[in-house]
């Protein structure tokens, strides 16, 4: 045993010493990131330290073994930008300078060689500067020792300097907050999010989730190549689109027939009927994925068809509120009503209400069965911020809860992106039936707006009532 | 639908059906898109296969030339994991019926997509 452990590098061990990076966010989501990176590290087998604890600043300063792990993560983060080697920081541009000339000849010795061609890229973060202010703070680093031409097309080093005036828009402070030098490394994927733009794409619903969501649940749910992947709920497909991206062969399934087959009224508002070849499949075609469609079918997720073995790797959904989309399942409240043979060709079944606890209950039973040890189950669920607390989130005994991100929808309502970890197969018990106890939302939700609604219109009748009676005064 | 998918399915979510398993199929129209062919993908999936019925659900549509059955050391094996890869993959049932072993209900396909839907006195 020790003599086969010492063949498996350790990437620990292995480098002595850690390099300084910048990771440079999107400031959007920001809930969603350490969700995001987390689960990516966790994909790739990274390490990775603070240098400083984060705070709600678009970056982060860490360290990573190598630039190797470094690479892997960007070129899967939806929430990163850029990825830096930091040679300098400092609180301000006086002091980076300083720090930047102390830094070591022999490491920068790689990317200022006379055959190495370079240029330097001036942001400034939440302020505005004219050309030649860029320039002249550009020019502030002419004693660096670069040998190679300057080409602003495609260098080879691209060195980056970064001025950061907070994040609160319009009121910038006159000095930056902190300045940072480095050279770039990797960039994330936010081209991609462009690339799958809701947009453009051939098939879409009415409650189609954005890509750069879809594509972050894809990474927490660990998606990778061959990974089997399904979405329950799955709609238009969007979160399917996104498991592709990165190596998904997919499934998906839908209480709704004229949804799957793209007969459901169009969703742009220009559009006054579908085209004949919407479809799911039709989305996969268009981002070249055909190969990693497998097949969507019609069905109710309460009486789930799948055979009892079969395992995903990952089970990634937004199941529907009850507020944009109906919950709905096969069934009637007759009692031992029956469809006349007559009718079956064009019988349509029969729905009733699938209420939100049932389908959390079912959806993480499903999982706890379908999921192989160690696959994950990535789950929308909305809730009232105010009710929020660990206790009001679905639980199985099996699944572990590793990831809890907040999207706020509204003043007083939002949803949790939750991502759940399968830990060991489940008893016969446990698939039977377990304790629940889930808020319905949507009962809630009207409750609240009908509320809000009768205010408004007080308010408004009010409005009218002061205007007659300011135009009364007027005349007389 | 593909056959990888009709490995997969039962209909033992019926009143009164014990196993449900597996479906047979009536294809009215086939279609054969090429897709690329990833070998990793194609071994991973074999242990998961029920391989008798594959082998049976490939010979009623018309697809013979899948072995009867599977491969030693199927991972080196190219020519063998293109040929299960054509019928996992490629294949695809557009117009037909999967019809339950046990009652006879037929599941209609169309489009390419199974409608498992029962009815409301079926659940």
């Amino acid at each position: 045993m020790i003599e086969e452990k010492s063949h498996l590098p350790n990437r620990s061990n292995m480098s002595k010493s850690w390099t300084k990076y910048l990771l440079w966010f999107a400031q959007e989501h920001v809930d969603f990131r350490f969700a995001e990176i987390n689960s990516l590290m966790s994909l790739f087998n990274i390490e990775m330290r603070f240098v400083r604890k984060p705070k709600d600043e678009p970056y982060w300063i860490v360290e990573f073994p190598s630039e190797v792990e470094v690479k892997l993560l960007a070129s899967r983060s939806v929430s990163l930008r850029n990825c830096i080697e930091l040679w300098a920081h400092a609180p301000n541009v006086q002091k980076l300078h300083e720090e930047l000339k102390l830094y070591p000849k022999s490491l920068m010795q790689p990317y200022i060689q006379a055959d190495k061609s370079f240029k330097i890229e001036v942001d400034t973060f939440c302020k505005h500067f004219s050309q030649k202010e860029k320039v002249d703070k550009l020019e502030a680093f002419s004693y660096l020792p670069v040998d190679g031409p300057v080409d602003l097309k495609t260098p080879d080093v691209t060195f980056q300097y970064i001025e950061y005036y907070g994040i609160i828009p319009h009121c910038p402070p006159e000095q930056p907050y902190e300045v940072f030098f480095g050279r770039w490394v990797a960039s994330g994927l936010r081209q991609l999010i462009k690339k799958l733009s809701l947009k453009t794409r051939k098939f879409i619903g009415n409650t189609s989730m954005d890509p750069q969501l879809s594509l972050l649940m894809a990474n927490q749910a660990k998606v990778t190549d061959g990974s089997l992947v399904l979405d329950p709920f799955v709609g238009s497909g969007s979160l399917l689109v996104a498991a592709t991206q990165f190596g998904g062969y997919v499934w998906g399934t839908d209480i709704d027939y004229l949804m799957l087959h793209g007969r459901t009224r169009p969703s742009r508002i220009h559009q006054k009927t579908r085209d004949r070849d919407e479809s799911v499949r039709a989305n996969m075609k268009q981002y070249n994925m055909e190969h990693r469609y497998m097949d969507v079918l019609v069905n109710d997720f309460a009486t789930p068809f799948w055979r009892e073995d079969f395992r995903f790797d990952a089970v990634i959904t937004d199941p529907p509120y009850g507020i944009r989309e109906a919950t709905e399942r096969v069934g009637t409240k007759k009692e031992g009503y029956e469809v006349k043979a007559e009718h079956l060709p064009t019988h349509i079944p029969a729905k009733i209400e699938y209420g939100i606890s049932n389908i959390y209950k079912d959806l993480l039973r499903f999982s706890a069965r379908h999921l192989r040890v160690g696959g994950r189950l990535v789950c929308w669920f909305p809730v009232f911020r105010e009710d929020y607390t660990e206790n009001v989130l679905p639980h199985h005994p099996c699944l572990e809860l590793v990831s809890n991100s907040e999207q706020t929808l509204s003043k007083v309502t939002s949803r949790r992106l939750l991502t759940f970890e399968k830990t060991r197969e489940p008893t016969e018990d446990e698939l039977d039936e377990y304790p629940v106890d889930i808020m319905d939302f949507r009962e809630k939700y009207f409750v609240i707006r009908e509320e809000t609604r009768k205010e408004r219109r007080m308010k408004e009748a009010k409005i009218r009532e002061d205007d007659r009676l300011r135009n009364l005064n007027k005349q007389s | 639908m593909k056959l990888l998918t009709h490995n997969m399915l039962t209909s033992k979510c019926m009143k009164g059906v014990s196993i449900g398993y597996p479906l047979a199929i009536k294809a009215l129209d086939i279609r054969t898109v090429e897709v690329d062919f990833n070998p990793e993908f194609v071994a991973k999936m074999i242990p998961k296969i029920d391989w008798t019925v594959l082998h049976g659900a490939a010979e009623s549509i018309g697809q013979t030339d899948l072995p009867k059955e599977v491969v030693d050391n199927y991972e080196n094996n190219e020519e063998f994991l293109k040929k299960v890869h054509h019928v996992l993959l490629e294949v695809d049932v557009i117009d037909g019926e999967l019809i339950c072993p046990e009652t006879g209900r037929k599941f209609p396909i169309n489009n390419g997509i199974p409608n498992m839907l029962l009815n409301e006195d079926e659940v």
